[in-house]
């Protein structure tokens, strides 16, 4: 008998689908056809089915936050393309179309705010800006958010969205990991907490380093989490994955999660564990 | 050194020190001397010159080398009284990652090393090197213990990268290495990290924070393979040669941007070329970095190391 059951079909990595552009949209999981502002009402949610679409910063600041308390910070922070990285395309071309795509300056978006009045520091990552890659600007920007919770001695709280280290940053990415954990055992010494959710997808280098060291680990419904991607780990033991193996409930059962929170349910919870904290 | 395994660059000189092995084997009263010593000196001046100029993806291709020097090589010949301690306590011994307390020309110190194997028998012992979540946890505890008895850690990077398999994602891979990198920003004690072959992203980094980041001249160190970086970017596995001159994997290259702090030299031609001579270099390297790391008062020495990782990559302000 498994752990646990899905209806789901498990990694097949074409359902998942930025939000198409329309007044209605398909759910990735069960199909349903869904009017696009009900969506939006029901927390990016299928309301048949519970599946949590991707969605970026502004959305879980308009969801998590109380309302105009966010204030952004390192807006003016960009990637340099240390080492002018060119693939199929460069890589300085790959940012600028992001930058557009996107609006973003990168796939981290930091900034203070308040939930329940609670002063908190947010640092929230866009999987839509090449694929959530954690570079220098995005490691940069978690330190800074992080000193600023520090000094402000205020809660610190990351969503995760990431693939992974950004490739075209090479060596400069694989030390981003060490950076954030520089600076959250910092916050870990002055007993400043820091709450890290994680969201679909969490893996490679970003979940080896600042979103599985919270105090508190909160993941969404079905997030994909781990270390190596279900494609790489498939390719070296050439065969299937099990179904819901690397998805949050997994993660829940084999201890290293908290809890899985609901979309709808992350505010509350959130205010009561800020709550507890105080 | 003899060695078995040509690399394809490493083919002409190979060639010559065949053809002057002949002329050596060949009868005494012909008068080659002169001849064989010209030759010699062709073939030195080959080897210089090959081992100068090396592409990125040769380096690569020198730190795999099937002959290189591995960390129970390092620990065997630079280090007495290893004695290795084995398990995290919690699940298991994981064989990819080794460790244990020892005297290095006198000072206490816990050695932590990947460790790949020699042959096929010892290299599925080993994994390949490439650990699992109990592995990081084993180096996790050996430091904890290096801190309890303040004495300083030597930690040897050789990885292809932390294995991704079914019960290595069971057993929290990603949460073993996160916990690494915060544990090793607060140990109050010297760390001294050297990149001695493959260090290959997480997996490597894992027991790569540091004082000091030293790095052979022939290693490797980046956030993923060249074939891997291929396979992702170029969607072929054919591009390794292009991938690894984009990464800038290199020694040089990563002196260059601040992450590490020296090249340790290697002996012409890599590592296993003259293993006596890597071992007195790196001896000489290592005893003056733990001299000056174990001067440095230990609340200076731990912010200093945090700083240094917080300092770590470029980007642009306004």
């Amino acid at each position: 008998m498994a752990w646990f059951v899905r209806s789901k079909k498990n990694i097949e990595k074409s359902q998942h689908r930025d939000m198409p552009d329309g007044l209605w949209t398909k759910c990735p999981s069960c199909n349903e056809i869904i009017y696009k502002a009900e969506l939006e009402e029901n927390y990016f949610t299928c309301k048949k089915c519970d599946y949590h679409f991707r969605i970026g910063s502004n959305d879980y600041i308009n969801i998590l936050l109380d309302e105009d308390s966010f204030e952004e910070t390192n807006t003016d922070i960009r990637s340099a393309d240390p080492l002018k990285f060119v693939d199929t395309k460069a890589y300085s071309d790959r940012l600028k179309v992001s930058n557009g795509k996107s609006k973003l300056n990168d796939a981290l978006t930091t900034g203070t705010g308040r939930i329940d009045k609670r002063e908190i520091v947010l640092a929230c990552m866009n999987f839509s800006f090449i694929g959530g890659s954690m570079g220098s600007v995005v490691g940069e920007k978690f330190l800074r958010a992080g000193l600023q919770a520090l000094e402000k001695r205020v809660p610190y709280i990351s969503i995760a969205a990431s693939g992974g280290a950004r490739m075209q940053e090479a060596a400069l990415s694989l030390m981003q990991m060490a950076k954030t954990g520089a600076v959250l055992a910092e916050l870990a010494e002055a007993k400043v907490p820091y709450i890290s959710i994680l969201t679909d997808p969490t893996t490679g280098g970003v979940s080896a380093s600042f979103a599985m060291l919270g105090d508190l680990n909160i993941a969404e419904p079905g997030a994909l989490i781990g270390f190596a991607g279900p494609r790489v780990i498939e390719e070296t033991i050439k065969k299937k994955l099990p179904a819901g193996f690397q998805r949050a409930e997994f993660l829940l059962e084999k201890g290293f999660l908290d809890m899985i929170v609901k979309r709808r349910e992350m505010r509350k919870t959130l205010i009561e564990v800020l709550n507890w904290l105080e | 050194m003899a060695t078995k395994f040509i690399l394809e660059f490493e083919k002409p000189i190979f060639e010559l020190e065949q053809k002057i092995n002949e002329m050596r084997s060949l009868d005494n009263d012909l008068d080659i001397g002169e001849e064989i010593e010209y030759l010699e000196k062709k073939m030195e001046d080959l080897r210089v010159n090959v081992f100068k100029n090396l592409t990125r993806w040769q380096r690569v291709q020198i730190a795999r080398h099937p002959e290189r020097l591995i960390t129970m090589d390092y620990i065997k010949n630079m280090f007495e009284d290893f004695n290795e301690l084995h398990g995290d306590r919690k699940f298991g011994d994981d064989h990819a990652i080794v460790g244990g307390i020892a005297k290095f020309q006198g000072t206490s110190v816990m050695v932590v090393g990947h460790q790949k194997g020699r042959d096929t028998k010892s290299n599925l012992y080993r994994n390949f090197g490439m650990p699992n979540p109990e592995g990081y946890r084993k180096a996790q505890r050996l430091f904890r213990l290096a801190e309890k008895f303040n004495k300083p850690i030597i930690s040897f990077l050789d990885t292809p990268g932390a294995f991704p398999g079914i019960e290595a994602e069971e057993r929290g891979q990603a949460e073993a290495i996160a916990h690494n990198l915060l544990v090793m920003a607060q140990l109050k004690v010297p760390i001294l990290i050297i990149v001695i072959g493959e260090g290959a992203s997480g997996g490597a980094i894992g027991i790569g924070v540091g004082d000091r980041v030293l790095m052979l001249e022939n290693a490797w160190y980046s956030v993923i393979s060249p074939e891997s970086c291929s396979s992702i970017l170029w969607r072929s596995w054919d591009f390794k040669e292009q991938a690894a001159e984009a990464l800038k994997l290199t020694a040089p290259d990563l002196k260059k941007y601040n992450i590490i702090d020296s090249i340790v030299p290697e002996p012409v031609g890599g590592v296993h070329r003259n293993p006596t001579q890597m071992f007195e270099t790196l001896s000489k390297v290592i005893r003056e970095e733990l001299d000056k790391l174990m001067s440095i008062p230990i609340d200076v020495l731990v912010p200093m190391r945090r700083e240094k990782f917080m300092n770590m990559g470029v980007w642009k302000q306004g």
